[in-house]
């Protein structure tokens, strides 16, 4: 018989093991289905790597796919530092993507463009995520609930918009002009989709980072998250530091919605995000909401993302199991967690 | 008393944490109808002990037998179903539900349904044995700490337990509501039951045990026959390993005030609200706050730490007019301040011991400059506090939920000492703690109280409140019923005064 006991400390290197015991647990899990669906496994799996990870190409197609995941799993991240539970970050990639597009769509200088696209996305987005802050901090709103049902209003106005006022009316499509051609985000290496956004991300990692461990609104943060009583009563401004935090949350998942219009699509349509700000959620809890293990984590989820397409294109597994995989690791990586506070112990049977 | 065979026999317990062993070589026994004392400072392994009795840890050696039969525990059902029944410190209640479906939780009923009728009457049964008796229909968010208990206490009788465990009971109730809890166990223990009664307070113990046994450094150091004939200090050399003697309060000469609270009153607060309250805490003097708990003293304590602006009054700090009652201003005037929890409102458990030092302060240059935090800083502040309060803890930055009580509380005072306050508000300073650590405590205020700040202490226990105090307030239904100098305040006088029987100014 086994049962868990309560550890009184963690060791470090837990940090980096459970987050690849999680993956692991999820890949072995998940051939089953491949098993299933009639394909070999590891035929399947070597698919899915070298098509996400095998040649220079595919690792660059995985970095742009990966750069909207890091944008929201630093969204989640920072959220969930402070418990403010921001299921939104869809919504409010949506209402970044939405911003930029209309500011994207000004002729102006092409720098210019871009900085304004993304203050407006991060304004977007932000705002968004204050309206689950404030219910929560004026009215005691659940704010998993409303951050989350505000995904669907936001995702039907931004139908509502494409599909009336705001279509493109040379196309005839569900879908909104284009902006700028001067305001296309640069590619940095010929010859593939590698744009500026994905260096954004990569340098918004350690400078959330920085933000959560080095500041004192990181410092307020983590605190609040912690121990509200004690927060306040050590003269910190709980319902002030949600409100920033909320506004920070929203403002980096409305960045996930810049880097998808500046540098991969240039216009909005309803799916310009298969999900990227639930996947955000995933890819916060892998990185246990460590701001530096975001961007491996998104990698990751990208890489199965790209993968499954072309395993799908090759072994005839459908392409869901990329969503398999994901809710999976989000389940092995919360079991996993277990672990941080309890440890397994064997005892004798009783009697 | 005689000795029939123990009721429960603990042999050879052993219990590691890593390096740290928490029991090593343990035996205990309780007999029928023996009350027995488990004593030790805070670390010595009683509660490791208890839960190694009751199933939440299986030991590493050692053997459990139930009236003579071994047995194994591995869950709190194990422990039931042999009879082993433990009230803990935090109660585990459902408070939105009543009295009597707390009983019946777990407990099965007659082809799926609850058998109410059954419940009523053991309750009442139980209720009338031992003198525990409780409302079946109250929400136990009704009820109060003690009340709470008493169902806890209810709860294990109802599911058969023959022994009892209490892990200090007292240290949430009352004085008056001591003593009921004492006829209770003694009612018990006459009707064979077996209680294994844990407390710091050595004078419970010797008026309560018939044995104890002592721990000190998960090991049994000590064994007293004879409770009621040992002095409590001889006990405390058994659980310190050295002599304890109690720091005696000089004179001293207060001067002027440095917090002043006229008239104040508060009005939307749960709780006890403040009517008028009037009081002024000298610098260099001691003052006490006497009362049964829920009579206005959490809101005492609430207003002058800036967590609740009042309705009407005014408080002054250092001579200067408080006007927007948060903890930031009266920190800023030279408040420090100790809160009665020191788990929810004192420390960030999670987080390192480092950060909980340093939270009311983290704005301030000392810690950050321009929104930036110096780590250096805080980690060399707190390392500098852990060696001078003798804080035990691995560093800095250790998880301060894995600190003991008594080095929370050493933290905590030195997270506000650190900055010499002038005035000093503390609330129940030594509640859980064992003899060492309330000791330092008290020399840590003493000394404040010579550095001339001005300190006042809410508290329950009127022994402590004696020993430390110039002057003590009583407080009864949220005003100051009066106030006595140590001279003339007396056990007797203040616990009359409690009741509101008596009033002086």
């Amino acid at each position: 018989m086994f049962r868990l006991e309560a550890r009184t400390s963690t060791p470090a290197w837990f940090n980096l093991a459970l987050p690849l015991l999680a993956i692991g647990t999820t890949l072995v899990l998940c051939s089953g289905l491949i098993a299933l669906a009639g394909a070999g496994v590891i035929e399947a799996y070597g698919v899915m790597f070298s098509a996400s990870l095998g040649d220079s190409y595919a690792i660059t197609e995985t970095l742009v796919r990966a750069t909207p995941m890091i944008f929201t799993g630093l969204a989640v991240a920072v959220a969930f530092r402070a418990k403010f539970w921001n299921i939104g970050a869809e919504g409010q990639l949506l209402a970044g993507a939405v911003a930029s597009c209309a500011v994207g769509a000004i002729p102006m200088p092409g720098p210019l463009a871009m900085l304004l696209m993304a203050v407006a996305g991060a304004a977007a987005g932000a705002a968004v995520a204050l309206v689950p802050a404030t219910l929560r901090v004026k009215f005691r709103v659940d704010d998993v609930v409303s951050s989350l049902l505000l995904n669907s209003v936001i995702f039907y106005a931004l139908m509502a918009l494409i599909e009336g006022p705001w279509k493109d009316s040379f196309s005839g499509y569900p879908i909104s002009p284009p902006i700028e051609d001067s305001a296309n985000f640069p590619v940095l290496l010929e010859g593939t989709r590698l744009h500026l956004g994905v260096v954004a991300a990569f340098l918004a990692s350690p400078l959330i980072w920085f933000l959560i461990v080095r500041t004192t609104l990181g410092f307020r943060i983590r605190v609040i998250g912690e121990n509200p009583e004690a927060a306040r009563y050590g003269g910190i401004h709980v319902e002030r530091v949600l409100i920033s935090t909320a506004l920070l949350s929203g403002a980096l998942a409305g960045l996930a919605g810049v880097g998808e219009v500046g540098g991969v699509h240039f216009q909005v349509m309803s799916d310009i995000s298969p999900g990227y700000g639930y996947s955000g959620i995933v890819v916060a809890m892998l990185a246990r909401l460590n701001p530096l293990g975001v961007v491996p984590a998104a990698i990751f989820l990208a890489a199965v993302m790209t993968g499954a397409e072309a395993m799908s294109r090759a072994t005839g597994v459908p392409a869901f199991l990329s969503d398999v995989i994901q809710g999976t690791a989000l389940l092995a990586m919360l079991v996993a967690l277990l672990f941080t506070a309890y440890r397994i112990r064997r005892v004798g049977t009783a009697k | 008393m005689s000795t029939p065979a123990p009721l429960i026999e603990m042999r050879g317990i052993s219990k590691s944490f890593g390096a740290v062993k928490a029991n090593e070589a343990v035996d205990l026994s309780v007999a029928p109808g023996e009350i027995l004392g488990l004593l030790g400072e805070n670390g010595a392994g009683k509660t490791t002990l208890m839960n190694v009795l009751f199933g939440a840890y299986a030991p590493d050696a050692g053997e459990i037998l139930v009236q003579g039969r071994p047995v194994t525990i591995n869950s709190s059902a194990d422990a039931l179903a042999a009879g082993i029944g433990m009230v803990h410190q935090h109660f585990h209640l459902a408070p939105r539900l009543s009295v009597l479906e707390n009983l019946l939780i777990g407990i099965p009923g007659k082809s799926g349904r609850i058998d109410r009728a059954g419940g009523l009457a053991r309750l009442d049964e139980i209720g009338r044995q031992h003198g525990l008796a409780l409302d079946p229909d109250l929400p136990v968010s009704a009820l109060s700490v003690g009340e709470q208990q008493r169902l806890e206490i209810v709860k294990a009788l109802f599911r058969g337990a023959r022994l009892l465990i209490l892990d200090e009971p007292t240290a949430v109730l009352a004085p008056t509501e001591v003593d009921g809890l004492f006829s209770a166990l003694r009612s018990m223990a006459t009707q064979g039951l077996g209680i294994i009664f844990i407390s710091h307070k050595l004078n419970e113990v010797r008026a309560l045990t018939h044995r104890c046994v002592v721990l000190r450094h998960g090991r049994v150091t000590g064994r007293v026959d004879a409770p009621a004939s040992t002095t409590s200090s001889e006990m405390a050399r058994l659980m310190c390993g050295h002599e304890i003697v109690p720091p005696a309060r000089g004179p001293s000469t207060p001067g002027a005030a440095v917090l002043i609270l006229d008239g104040i009153s508060t009005s939307r607060h749960s709780g006890m609200p403040l009517r008028a309250v009037s009081l002024a805490v000298r610098a260099g003097e001691i003052l006490g706050i006497a009362g049964v708990s829920g009579n206005g003293q959490r809101a005492l304590a609430e207003v002058i730490s800036g967590i609740h602006a009042p309705d009407a009054g005014r408080m002054t700090i250092a001579g200067k007019i408080v006007s927007r009652f948060s903890p930031r201003e009266v920190q800023a005037l030279g408040l420090g301040r100790i809160p009665e929890d020191r788990m929810t409102t004192g420390l960030v458990t999670n987080l390192p011991l480092a950060d909980s030092m340093v939270l009311p302060r983290i704005g301030t240059g000392a810690f950050s400059r321009n929104g930036l935090l110096r780590p250096d800083a805080i980690r060399a502040f707190a390392a500098e506090q852990i060696k001078a309060y003798d804080i035990r803890c691995p560093g800095p930055m250790t998880r301060a939920g894995a600190l003991s009580g008594g080095n929370l509380q050493k933290a905590l005072l030195a997270r506000e000492l650190a900055f010499d306050p002038k005035v000093l508000i503390v609330s129940q300073p030594t509640r859980g703690l064992d003899i060492g650590a309330a000791r330092f405590i008290h020399e840590k205020f003493l000394a404040m109280r010579a550095k001339g700040c001005g300190i006042i202490v809410i508290g329950e226990d009127l022994e402590e409140l004696l020993m430390l105090c110039d002057r003590i307030a009583v407080m009864y239904e949220g005003r100051i019923a009066g106030t006595l100098d140590s001279a003339e305040a007396t056990i007797a006088r203040l616990g009359l005064m409690m009741t509101g029987a008596e009033g002086r100014a």
